[in-house]
């Protein structure tokens, strides 16, 4: 009888576990540990293990290891070259009254181009973001190869100066017409002439803190926009992912002949490396012309900067 | 004499009860709060909701400011099932702090209308955390200048004159491995070892102490719209992705539901970048089933300055999101197929024992 009565509270104690918990979902009985080294110690695979981590391979897969044929176009590979194509729609067709923005990528592939770059292939929709209207699109983007010199450069957080680097600018081919179809002509031509008469434009902080931006000053905050993204195209790389933050300051420079002049200082994040890089510019634009760089600056970034007293 | 002095007691302090009443503001979830006003509406809550809101401070960061949470639940005197929610790990993120606060306003209205937050509250405990990295997030209130600051105030080690380490690259998961940066005036750097910032140590202490009874750890960040899950390190898989992947697309679906707005599910590595060091992979190493990354509005167009216009929109899609990942885990704990197979075994068990007993 008291073998029973063993047995009775064995298959008892073995259903129900502990008296105190209540039954527990799956997967915490599985833990995924992972010792210090990072070699996992169920499932997974482990990395090579080495004590010698250089900078340079705890960013991104090297070249041989990106991806290539059709893309998950929700993943980054995807999502960094079509935000490319944004810079450059900008660039070509952005305006103080029209702003692109890149709303979805609906496919894409990858090929490597022996010893000179990558190349992408995108379909993807942008909407200007003044008229809410959506444009579909697909475009090339080649990622020319970059030697270890202009690589290195890139990655440097601060270096002082920086001027136009034509080689290593991604290059980019749309196939589409339609961003020339949103009309912006009247509003432009009334911006234009506006500032034509009063060369006295000057602003600070589009948007501002609170994301608010003055009445008024949305074409300055937008020409920000069309401005920033020649520095964010030259710029670009299979490992950066651009988006203006911040026009810091904006002065509105004289000019005798057609053309507006403007100094701006522009904050833009890079959110693969989390960075704020500063870059101050001058440039023209008409409504004609569009938007003509001048010259383009890196600041440096002010680590010991006299900041005011935490309270 | 004595009752004419007393009854004008009386009526002045009706008085002034009143006169508060009316003067008290209703507190604005819709606009961006400095960190005084975020602590002085969790007393305020603290007070309204007594009997299921109770502050807890649970560390200090490196300027040695408290680091407190909301505590929401049904006070029973017994350990609960808990969700973690937590915001303002990154200073500039102002949007997390925003829908944390608006997060809970929720969850205290719906427990007085919702059957199913008032179940909820009974047996699971809420605790909200609106701002994490109190210092940072004081620092990006300064001026212009540091609206943009990312990290904690940390003074960097010697021979670095920078400031602050990113603390979701600062966990004990997979430290200083992947997606970091070992110079201290990064915005990725990974500090001097595994959680070696005190803001990290906090969450460590607290949820690693209770680590079997949480079911859910959510980090709410900004922007991007994405909901990512673990891990961050390319080489390893959660065993339960496939879950995590379901329950996170469902989730988006929830949110797209809302204002119309796509929120992309994924791990790190694959819609995002590499990281190592993340809140959400050492909360998943401690076997937290459900853990998510929120990235809320927008995509890049205003960035970390999302207008005060949008904290409600991006607010209300992310609850939804949110409310979806915790109402499964929560079901999948307490209710359904699990609860009536358990009393089945049971009642094998009882009869077969009563039988055995019988026989004797």
């Amino acid at each position: 009888m008291s073998l029973r009565i063993l047995m009775f509270l064995a298959v008892m104690s073995a259903v129900t576990g502990s008296p105190s918990s209540t039954v527990a979902p799956e997967a915490t009985s599985q833990n995924q540990t992972v010792n210090p080294t990072g070699a996992a110690v169920d499932g997974g695979v482990s990395p090579d293990s080495t004590n010698e981590i250089q900078e340079s391979d705890l960013n991104e897969p090297q070249e041989d290891e990106m991806e290539t044929g059709v893309l998950n176009p929700d993943h980054y590979p995807a999502r960094r070259a079509a935000r490319v194509v944004q810079h450059y729609l900008n660039t070509r067709y952005g305006s103080p009254y029209k702003v692109f923005h890149l709303d979805t990528v609906h496919s894409a592939t990858a090929e490597n181009v022996t010893d000179s770059g990558r190349k992408y292939q995108v379909e993807f929709s942008v909407k200007d973001m003044i008229s809410k209207k959506s444009v579909k699109s697909s475009a090339e983007v080649f990622f020319p190869k970059l030697d270890e010199a202009t690589e290195k450069q890139l990655q440097e957080l601060w270096y002082q100066q920086q001027r136009l680097q034509q080689q290593h600018t991604p290059v980019v081919t749309i196939s589409c017409q339609e961003p020339l179809a949103i009309d912006t002509k009247a509003q432009e031509e009334a911006w234009y002439q506006q500032n034509k008469v009063n060369q006295s434009l000057v602003s600070q902080n589009l948007p501002d803190s609170h994301g608010h931006i003055e009445p008024g000053m949305e074409p300055l905050w937008h020409l920000g926009i069309v401005a920033s993204s020649f520095i964010m195209l030259n710029q670009s790389t299979e490992n950066t992912l651009y988006n203006m933050a911040q026009v810091a300051n904006v002065t509105q420079l004289e000019t005798e002949n057609e053309q507006l002049k403007f100094e701006y200082d522009i904050l833009l994040h890079d959110m693969v490396s989390q960075e704020i890089p500063r870059w101050r510019m001058q440039f023209t634009w008409s409504p004609t012309e569009g938007v003509r760089v001048l010259q383009m600056q890196h600041l440096p970034k002010c680590h010991n900067c006299k900041l005011p007293e935490t309270n | 004499m004595k009752m004419c002095c007393g009854a004008l007691a009386v009526v002045l302090l009706l008085l002034s009860v009143d006169a508060a009443t009316i003067d008290r503001v209703e507190y604005d979830y819709f606009k961006y709060h400095p960190m005084d006003e975020i602590t002085k509406w969790m007393t305020q809550i603290e007070k309204d909701y007594k009997d299921i809101a109770r502050i807890e401070d649970y560390g200090h960061t490196y300027e040695n400011r408290t680091i407190s949470l909301l505590k929401i639940g049904l006070e029973t005197g017994q350990q609960k099932k808990a969700i973690w929610m937590d915001c303002g790990i990154h200073a500039r993120e102002w949007i997390a702090p925003a829908f944390c606060q608006f997060f809970v306003r929720e969850i205290l209205q719906a427990y007085k209308t919702d059957p199913k937050m008032n179940e909820m509250m009974k047996n699971m405990d809420f605790y909200v955390t609106p701002v994490l990295n109190v210092d940072g997030y004081m620092f990006s209130w300064q001026n212009n200048e540091t609206r943009l600051w990312r990290k904690n105030r940390t003074p960097g080690p010697r021979n670095c004159t920078c400031f602050g380490t990113d603390l979701n690259r600062n966990f004990d998961a997979n430290w200083g491995t992947v997606g970091v940066s070992y110079d201290c005036c990064s915005n990725t750097y990974c500090g001097t070892s595994p959680a070696s910032e005190p803001e990290a140590q906090a969450v460590t202490k607290f949820v690693g102490s209770r680590k079997d009874d949480f079911l859910c750890f959510l980090t709410i960040h900004s922007y991007g719209q994405l909901l990512l899950v673990p891990y961050g390190h390319p080489n390893f898989t959660a065993d339960n992705y496939d879950e995590l992947m379901e329950v996170g697309l469902a989730a988006a679906d929830a949110i797209r539901q809302v204002h119309g707005k796509n929120y992309t599910v994924g791990t790190s590595p694959a819609v995002l970048y590499s990281n190592s060091g993340s809140s959400r992979d050492w909360a998943r190493m401690q076997g937290i089933p459900l853990t998510y990354t929120f990235e809320l509005r927008d995509k890049g167009m205003y960035g970390f300055v999302l207008p005060e216009d949008q904290i409600q929109p991006a607010c209300e899609e992310a609850y939804e999101g949110a409310m979806h990942i915790i109402t499964y885990a929560y079901n999948k704990t307490f209710n359904g197929a699990v609860a009536t197979a358990a009393a089945a075994v049971w009642s094998l068990i009882l009869a077969v024992g009563v039988t055995s007993a019988t026989l004797m």
